[in-house]
């Protein structure tokens, strides 16, 4: 086995499922409410929203790493309803993969909400559906393309972390250590082959992963009429 | 005592104000008609409570109970879903990832607890869709699309059909294959509807009512032929296609000239062959700008259809070259588009004795 160690890669893929399904569920609403509000708050969401995208990931651990000491208000209430600390442990990287990869999750979401528009969602409240049953039944399979580009890029850019993990989680063996920090630290140690064998992991899985969603928008071009 | 809608409502948009107030029997089709910006998409965008910025009151009044749909001054404002206003959208709107039979059960699902009479298998077979069931939204021509659409919205259940120009986007011929499926509808499924157009000759076709929108006001609201008739109507009522329409009883047939007589108000007609029985009733149309005038009955002239009449009105258009007249044709009138010039050369008044030549005569409906 080329691999000594694969607990990296499975906590890379918790790490990336957990992330991907929170985000869903933060990121449906907060797309949907950008998608349709008239709000002048709009444009301030939309530019919170994308910071992740041009901030280098030090600067975001650095911020979340202020946030999460036992001393902020954030860590000290995860402190006081786990009674463990936030920095350095798993559910930390959560937080932090969370903020990191959430433009990922909501931005493409937002223009699939705003390409089904208003008008099925008229015709769907005209044939009796509540918002909710619109949404459900109307808006969400209309979208399905931006959901799953959604959740793909999501996973994969989480994947591919390694700034924020580093600032936030540091290098703890199976709680923290991720892909792209064991691939760091084989480097420091000059064992280049688990680093090639790893690197080579996340090569493929990021094209695959890219095929797959280009494939999915040139095959399923989304359709509103 | 009759069902009816009641509205009065106002709208304030930067450019344009709506206020209109009146009550609607649910019963058969009223036509919205006015030129475009009048705001009839509005209004029924209002009733149907698509538009937020509506205030005043729209509500339900029937025998078997009331329902208040908005009344902006007690905070009431019933959503969409609520309303059982089924509604019939220019662009069909179909759901792009349902077939033609999902589209149809979505609408069928969700109004069940509301009972009546209306059947999924009755619905498809008046509107002829059993063909499309198996299709999607995407392979359908754009008639069929509507006529999906208009079984949708008939599956809904609603209290009130509101159609906003379903056949604007279609050409004279599709158009002319719908037509008779909307005019079926409130008889076969008790179902009023308001049908929103700004085709003079589609409103007078399906409807029995008319409801004139003009800048945002009503301008008139009656019975189809009185609004026909009225000449300070226009441009509400169109230039082109402006007319009246009379009923007719069907006399009898000429097979050799393929022409079919009727009776009008007494006096006799002629036009091309229909496939009506003789003693059937038809609505006739005639259009102001195929009616020609005559101080004496015309000899040798091309014109079969001669009918006397008194002029009852003549509105002279300021700066145009034509003046509308209105003949009285004993008891009915019709309307004629001609020069200012020859209402000054004939010398014609009102009360005078004319000959109204009228070039073509075009059935509206075929029978009722």
């Amino acid at each position: 086995m080329i691999l000594a160690d694969l607990a990296p890669l499975w906590l890379t893929a918790r790490l990336a499922g957990l992330t991907t399904l929170i985000l869903l569920a933060i990121g449906t609403p907060l797309a949907w409410w950008l998608a349709h509000t008239h709000s002048r708050a709009k444009v301030f969401v939309e530019t919170i929203t994308a910071l992740p995208l041009v901030l280098p990931p030090t600067v975001i651990g650095f911020y979340l790493l202020i946030a999460m000491n036992p001393n902020a208000p954030l860590g000290a209430a995860w402190v006081s309803l786990t009674g463990t600390t936030l920095t350095f442990s798993f559910a930390g990287l959560v937080v932090g993969s969370i903020v990191y990869s959430l433009p990922f999750m909501v931005q493409p979401l937002q223009s699939a909400f705003e390409m089904v528009g208003r008008r099925p969602l008229e015709a769907a409240a005209t044939l009796r559906a509540s918002p909710f049953d619109a949404f459900i039944s109307v808006a969400a399979p209309m979208a399905l393309r931006g959901f799953i580009s959604g959740s793909v890029l999501t996973f994969a850019h989480t994947v591919g972390e390694f700034g924020v993990v580093l600032m936030v989680g540091g290098n703890i063996p199976g709680r923290t250590r991720v892909i792209s920090i064991a691939i760091y630290e084989h480097v420091e140690t000059i064992d280049y082959a688990q680093a090639h064998a790893l690197s080579a992991i996340l090569l493929v899985f990021s094209f695959l992963v890219l095929l797959l969603v280009y494939g999915l928008n040139r095959r399923f071009p989304v359709q509103v009429g | 005592m009759q069902d009816l809608l009641e509205f009065d409502i106002s709208l304030r948009l930067e450019d344009f104000t709506l206020e209109v107030a009146d009550h609607l029997p649910l019963d058969g089709i009223t036509a919205l008609i006015g030129p475009s910006g009048s705001g009839k998409t509005t209004l029924l965008r209002i009733l149907a409570g698509l538009e937020r910025g509506g205030e005043g009151r729209v509500a339900i009044r029937a025998a078997q109970g009331d329902e208040i749909w908005l009344d902006s001054a007690q905070g009431i404002f019933a959503p969409p879903y609520r309303r059982g206003a089924g509604h019939v959208f220019q662009d069909a709107r179909l759901f792009p990832h349902l077939g033609v039979d999902g589209n149809l059960r979505y609408a069928d699902r969700r109004s069940r607890h509301v009972g009546g009479e209306i059947a999924f298998g009755d619905v498809v077979e008046a509107l002829d869709l059993s063909p499309l069931l198996g299709r999607a939204p995407q392979s359908l021509s754009g008639g069929e699309r509507q006529r999906v659409a208009i079984a949708r919205a008939v599956l809904s259940r609603p209290r009130i059909l509101l159609m906003d120009e379903p056949l604007s986007a279609l050409d004279m011929k599709r158009k002319a294959a719908i037509l008779p499926y909307i005019e079926r509808l409130p008889q076969r499924f008790s179902i009023p509807i308001v049908y929103v157009t700004h085709a003079i000759e589609e409103a007078s076709r399906l409807a029995s009512r008319m409801l004139v929108l003009e800048e945002g006001r009503k301008r008139a609201v009656g019975p189809v032929r009185t609004i026909l008739e009225r000449l300070d109507l226009q441009p509400a009522t169109g230039h082109f296609e402006a007319g009246v329409v009379l009923d007719a009883t069907v006399t009898g047939h000429d097979p050799q000239f393929h022409l079919t007589q009727l009776d009008c108000l007494g006096q006799s007609v002629a036009m091309p062959q229909a496939d009506l029985p003789i003693g059937a009733t038809a609505r006739i149309r005639i259009r102001a700008r195929d009616v020609a005038l005559a101080k004496s009955r015309p000899k040798d002239i091309s014109i079969r259809n001669v009918l006397e009449g008194k002029i009852a009105e003549i509105a002279e258009e300021a700066d145009t070259a034509f003046a509308e007249m209105l003949i009285d044709i004993g008891g009915a009138g019709v309307r004629a588009r001609i020069t200012r010039a020859s209402v000054a050369d004939l010398g014609l008044k009102p009360g005078e004795h004319v000959f109204v030549l009228v070039k073509s005569i075009s059935f509206d409906r075929r029978a009722f």
